[in-house]
């Protein structure tokens, strides 16, 4: 990736739907990817590193909540240009794209919304520009798709909370500087909560041994009898819909990413088709391989339809948890299935690091996972179009 | 220090170039346009960084339709301070300096910089035409330049080494690459661009002195012949009979 040759690809002109700003946005985000990130993302995922120094320039371009209102810190965008963001991030890679969507979605988001003024205050200005990293604890070792069943929990202690329990696999845990951690009190009652590192009984350990999303950095969080001050608690929202608010948000920025990993692959299986020359001619001349790509494009921009569509609803506050599912699933499947194609095509030099596919699948086989599975995404589906759930 | 920096609008370099009107005009359709490179990554950032240096102002200068708003919107995110778009369609290289040179006499810039050429009609005359018609010293192809009062000393690439200049005074400068670093517009930039002044001028009625009779693409690349390294008679025989170049 040191020599990053991407093109966009826009066959349905949806160039036209942005305004110059939306473009102007996008464009700058690919263009520090390209100078910042590409020449080295295939060396930390190697060293399976998230590479800490591109944190400030990631804020300089809007990766941190650029949804957050400028009287917090942030640029106020509207949530297609969040979109347009993701996708150029996501198109490098999706661990770059994690780092800034947990961020964005799962920690400002929920500060913002739920949040006191004195915690809008104090967190929103430095997670805006990466001063802080934040993460989110939601999932727990034996609670993913039912978070609803989480042990974490609270207790009073007069002047303050006392917090037990165990969070995993998330996203930015080794280096955050405060987490959003959900837990619930002594009602059952689930509450969202700011806790600092640095807090006593608070730890945060790497998980190592991953074969996807590898220059994001994972871990646990462990709470030992950790003392949490009465304001770190978010007073404004409770229970499992505050959470879910989040995963809302950071969802439909997966949407968009998604297809930003698609179009790389896609982009670089199209050169190469051009390039490669196999029985005296390019085999993209061959019928198998322009099947290939004819149904990669055909599949990117159906997803970029469905996707700028979601945001125009997001931006009238009207889209649904089951819109922003479909929207989820649909495209990281699509990502998955063009980055095999797409890396097959490439022969051999496809599972090289010379080309991105191989990375971008074993990233994507976390995304359709990660944030609802591809299979309870279906559900969510099935229960809005039925009426009826079919989780238990 | 009040810098003035010409901006033009260039297609992306990845565009495909094609022309209409019996190949007269080049053929805009679906085509993505940017700054020209040597505006914006050297003639505008060295502009920027005498600015943040001297606490002085940096205005840009278009000759364009409203299709220039983008470009120069991202200018100002750049970091410019404002915008003046001279409303009329550029023709050639004297009408756009003529025009330039018009508005820019009655200003009082210090310098005028542009880049060394834009990357489509690489005319390489603007700058050139606009220090004539301001009556200012003109330095071409720079590589450096520094201010100190009222001085300038620029460095210029020739051949087999450098040269270098001083002016005194007001001077139009063309930028070549090496002059500045690249810079990516970020969110504070793209925000103040909101509410930076881009205004529009008529234009002063300049006419061209060129007329572009025909375009005409280079000729397509044609297949590599290989021949073994060992069959030198083959290869004299192609230079000589197909080739034709011995």
């Amino acid at each position: 990736m040191a020599n990053d040759r991407y093109e966009a690809h826009d066959y349905y002109l949806m160039d036209d739907l942005l305004s110059d700003e939306h473009k102007l946005i996008r464009d700058s985000a690919r263009a520090w990817v390209k100078q910042e990130v590409s020449p080295i993302i295939e060396d930390y995922y190697e060293r399976a590193e998230f590479p800490k120094q591109i944190i400030p320039g990631l804020g300089a371009i809007g990766g941190f909540g650029p949804y957050i209102p400028e009287e917090y810190g942030g640029p106020g965008l509207d949530q297609i240009s969040y979109g347009l963001i993701m996708q150029e991030l996501e198109r490098c890679d999706s661990g770059l794209r994690s780092t800034s969507s947990v961020q964005s979605s799962l920690v400002m988001y929920p500060i913002w919304k739920f949040g006191s003024e004195e915690q809008k205050q104090k967190y929103l200005p430095k997670l805006a520009t990466g001063e802080f990293i934040g993460c989110f604890g939601l999932t727990e070792p034996d609670f993913g798709s039912n978070p609803g069943g989480m042990v974490t929990n609270i207790k009073d202690a007069g002047d303050h909370y006392i917090l037990n329990g165990a969070k995993m696999w998330i996203s930015n845990a080794p280096f955050a500087d405060c987490a959003v951690v959900w837990a619930k009190n002594e009602e059952g009652r689930i509450k969202g909560l700011i806790v600092d590192r640095g807090m006593e009984g608070f730890e945060t350990p790497e998980m190592h041994g991953k074969h996807s999303l590898r220059a994001s950095a994972t871990g646990e969080l462990i709470f030992n009898n950790v003392k949490i001050p009465k304001e770190n608690i978010l007073p404004n929202k409770d229970g499992l819909g505050a959470p879910l608010q989040c995963l809302d948000s950071a969802r439909y920025g997966i949407a968009w990413g998604a297809i930003g990993a698609a179009l790389d692959c896609y982009d670089a299986a199209l050169r190469y088709s051009k390039e490669r020359i196999q029985f005296g001619k390019p085999i993209g001349s061959f019928q198998l391989q322009q099947k290939k790509l004819a149904e990669m494009i055909t599949e990117i921009t159906k997803a970029q339809l469905l996707t700028f569509r979601l945001g125009q609803l997001r931006n009238d506050g009207k889209a649904t948890s089951s819109q922003i599912s479909m929207a989820k699933r649909n495209n990281v499947d699509m990502a998955l299935k063009i980055a095999r194609e797409a890396r097959q095509m490439h022969g051999a030099m496809g599972i090289s690091n010379e080309y991105p596919m191989m990375r971008h699948m074993a990233n994507l086989e976390s995304v359709i996972t990660y944030e609802g599975t591809h299979d309870i995404h279906l559900l969510i589906t099935g229960m809005d179009v039925t009426g009826i759930p079919a989780f238990q | 220090m009040k810098i003035l920096v010409c901006i033009s609008k260039v297609p992306d370099t990845t565009a495909k170039i094609s022309f209409t009107d019996g190949d007269t005009k080049f053929n805009e359709a679906g085509v993505q346009f940017i700054i020209n490179p040597y505006d914006e990554w050297y003639a505008l950032v060295r502009g920027l960084e005498l600015k943040e240096a001297n606490n002085g102002t940096v205005t840009t200068i278009s000759v364009g339709g409203p299709d220039y708003d983008p470009i120069i919107r991202k200018a100002l995110a750049i970091g410019a301070d404002a915008a003046v778009r001279i409303d009329a369609q550029p023709t050639d290289s004297y009408q756009v300096a003529s025009e330039i040179a018009n508005y820019a006499k009655d200003n009082g810039y210090d310098m005028v910089l542009c880049g060394k050429e834009t990357i489509d009609y690489n005319g390489s005359q603007v700058g050139g035409m606009i220090a004539e018609l301001m009556d200012l010293p003109y330095v071409s192809l720079a590589v450096k330049l520094e201010v100190n009062g009222t001085i300038a000393t620029i460095e210029r690439d020739v051949q087999g080494g450098t040269e270098v200049v001083e002016v005194s005074g007001a001077f139009v400068l063309s930028a070549s690459k090496g002059m500045a670093e690249q810079r990516i517009p970020n969110m504070r930039g793209i925000m103040q661009a909101r509410t930076k002044p881009l205004t529009v001028v008529p234009a002063s009625g300049s006419s061209a002195m060129t007329e572009v009779v025909s375009y005409e693409l280079p000729p397509a690349k044609t297949a590599c012949k290989m021949v073994d390294a060992e069959d030198m008679d083959e290869l004299i025989s192609l230079l000589h009979n197909e080739a034709k170049v011995i």
